[in-house]
């Protein structure tokens, strides 16, 4: 692959206190391609999800977005860099409306008060870029809403800022069947618009069903990274749970020294 | 947080989403009060219980003591409930973050006795007094507030332990219970004076001209973008109604509500009413059109979401807390004028209950992220006229204390089912 990876990580370590969580991990993330983050409970995945995002600054090691090599030391850096993170918990504000949600901590403003109109056209113009037709009114509070709706606001708002990197932290972990096709379409959606697209998942099927590539971590090391139509479900299991499968994965070697 | 695991429910069959073209939502009247009802029954109920509260009370006074009803007794009202109002005004601040504010009731006290003994004990003029008044509110605030955001203490704790502190404060400024009277005639004429009769038209002229303004500006706006819009009817249904209510309170105020004229003339709106107005108008303005009253909110409904929004949370909660007690400050001179001045019971006693109450009564949520500052008004009333009703009516101040919290009680009832109808959901 000749093209430069927008994110590209290299021999990340990260350690918190005396526990190692990350030994030297590699992953790259391209424009136009879902990414699928997958690792069983303590894997890691959130860790470097963090240390992507700036909240945990990292030990040693190589971030590179679009082939230069940049300092990430806080959420901001990496917003001004155009990642956005989706996290689990949608980190919205059950009081305010949809288009306060979006804009919220970036609010447009006109002279000392806030422009509403511009907001509200923004926020409907992003919608409408991702085929979102399920929300009847931009101005409906958040409470109103259910929970795909909810991870529609929450990844809408991370594509509002021109963003290029989007990392979404089990998007589907709390929703009906119905609800997680159309959030997994919207997921399909970013990556056909031209972001690169990091999503994390435990659900097998969404894995295969959406990503382009399947970054596996085991305990704080990169398993594999593969090209989605070239491995099984069962090869991808053994990954997450033994880190390799066949002649792919980690060495023996390399293997069991992880807490 | 309940926002990941709320449970399932088929989205219904919505209209797309398209504004620009055909009919966007909202556009008509029946599409506004479907929204409303659809609010109502979704737990908001905004200032409906204290608007129909407020009639119902009013009715029922009118019917049993029909001097209730008297233009002295209407005028009366006003200045009675004006200081609580002022405090009431500021806890929405503190309120809507889910926090609480017990000391304002003596921190309104602490400023009053400022005032009282910079005016009459030392001379000062009457603007620079209540500067002084106001910067003693100020830095009250943000001692509680860096207390609460910065060291972390609960605010109940911060604040009721400045509830005794601020007790002892005012009887130490008082030197053991003196009364310094005021005799500053300005400060006296905030709660004593009246507009006189044109200068009430004309005040009230301004205010609908700029609400009618600023209405009429932001639904052109919104029109010539192709946004969804409030119809131009209920549009002029809410500004008639503003200009009938507030042009039948000056009417009346206007009236010669003096029992013996020949003794001295009184009529006109009191002053404390356009002061009470500015601050409801700015207040209203600063939370619903400014990035900081945004804020508050987003703090009041979800602390970890805004911080993540890089909202500077310690900041916003300090704020309020100055705010509250700012506004405190303008309750203690509204009550010292109202008083005539100031003894250690300035802003004790019942006085913080009733602002509390005030602003619960009025449909701020005591769970924090619901609310306005026209509760506090509109609460305030509702207090100002159960007291008012129930003197009228004779009964003794133990009756009148327990149907006020008997009031608050509903109102924190109706408050708590409220938000648990929100979030099932």
């Amino acid at each position: 692959m000749t093209r430069t990876p927008i994110l590209e990580l290299r021999g990340i370590d990260k350690s918190f206190g005396a526990v190692q969580v990350l030994h030297d991990v590699a992953l790259s993330a391209y424009a136009g391609e879902v990414t699928a983050l997958v690792g069983d409970n303590g894997a890691g995945k959130s860790t470097l999800v963090k240390c992507i995002g700036g909240i945990h600054p990292i030990d040693a090691g190589d971030y590179l977005f679009e082939g230069r090599p940049v300092q990430v030391h806080s959420p901001r850096d990496a917003a001004e860099l155009g990642v956005e993170i989706v996290y689990q918990d949608l980190a919205l504000c059950d009081n305010l409306d949809i288009v306060q949600n979006m804009f919220l901590g970036r609010e447009k403003r006109r002279g000392a008060f806030l422009d509403d109109s511009t907001m509200e056209e923004m926020a409907a113009a992003t919608l409408k870029g991702l085929s979102v037709r399920t929300v009847k009114s931009l101005r409906q509070k958040v409470s109103s809403l259910s929970g795909g709706q909810r991870q529609t606001v929450a990844i809408a708002k991370a594509v509002l800022w021109n963003s290029k990197l989007v990392i979404l932290d089990e998007p589907t972990a709390a929703l009906g069947v119905a609800q997680t096709a159309q959030v997994l379409e919207l997921v399909r959606r970013l990556a056909d618009n031209g972001l690169a697209v990091v999503l994390i998942s435990h659900n097998m099927n969404d894995v295969f069903a959406v990503s382009d590539r399947i970054a596996a971590l085991y305990l704080g090391r990169m398993a594999a990274q593969v090209t989605t139509s070239d491995v099984t479900h069962a090869q991808v299991v053994e990954l997450i749970t033994s880190g390799r499968s066949g002649d792919l994965g980690l060495t023996t070697t390399a293997n069991g020294a992880a807490a | 947080m309940n926002s990941a695991i709320a449970p399932q429910k088929p989205d219904k069959p919505n209209r797309p989403l398209a504004p620009g073209d055909g009919a966007p939502a909202g556009t008509t009247v029946r599409d506004v009060c479907r929204t409303y009802v659809e609010r109502l029954r979704g737990g908001e109920l905004g200032s409906l219980p204290a608007v129909g509260g407020l009639v119902v009370l009013c009715v029922f006074f009118a019917v049993l003591r029909p001097v209730f009803l008297s233009n002295l007794n209407f005028a009366n009202l006003l200045t009675q409930s004006a200081g609580s109002i002022a405090i009431a005004m500021g806890l929405v601040f503190v309120l809507l973050l889910g926090e609480i504010d017990l000391s304002a009731g003596y921190a309104s006290g602490v400023c009053a006795a400022v005032l009282a003994i910079l005016l009459t004990n030392h001379g000062w003029p009457w603007y620079a007094a209540t500067a002084a008044a106001m910067l003693t509110g100020a830095a009250i605030g943000l001692l509680l507030g860096t207390l609460v955001a910065k060291v972390g203490i609960p605010s109940f704790v911060v604040t009721l332990a400045a509830f005794l502190g601020f007790q002892g404060i005012v009887l130490i400024l008082l030197k053991e219970g003196t009364n310094v009277s005021i005799k500053d005639p300005t400060i006296l004429a905030i709660a004593n004076d009246n507009l006189s009769p044109v200068l009430g038209w004309a005040l009230l002229a301004v205010c609908v001209v700029a609400v009618v303004a600023l209405q009429l500006r932001r639904s052109s706006d919104r029109r010539k973008r192709g946004l969804p819009g409030i119809p131009s009817s209920v549009l002029a249904a809410r500004i008639g109604a503003i200009v009938v209510l507030g042009g039948t309170a000056v009417y009346l105020l206007n009236q010669e509500r003096s029992r013996n004229v020949l003794v001295g003339s009184l009529k006109g709106v009191p002053i404390v009413v356009p002061v009470i107005a500015a601050l409801l108008l700015l207040g209203t303005l600063t939370l619903q059109r400014t990035g900081f009253g945004l804020h508050v909110y987003a703090v009041g409904g979800s602390p970890e979401a805004a911080r993540r929004a890089g909202i500077n949370v310690a900041f916003i909660r300090i704020s309020a807390f100055v705010i509250c007690s700012c506004l405190a400050a303008v309750g203690g001179i509204i009550a010292a004028s109202r008083g005539n001045s100031v003894d250690p019971n300035t802003g004790g006693s019942n006085v913080l209950l009733l602002a509390v109450g005030s602003a619960v009564i009025g449909g701020t949520s005591l769970f924090g992220g619901r609310g306005r500052v026209v509760d506090a008004v509109l609460g305030g009333l509702v207090v100002a006229v159960i007291q008012n009703g129930m003197g009228l009516m004779g009964y003794s101040s133990g009756v009148k204390y327990a149907v006020t919290g008997s009031v608050l009680l509903v109102a924190a009832g109706v408050d708590a089912l409220s938000r648990r109808r929100s979030v099932q959901r």
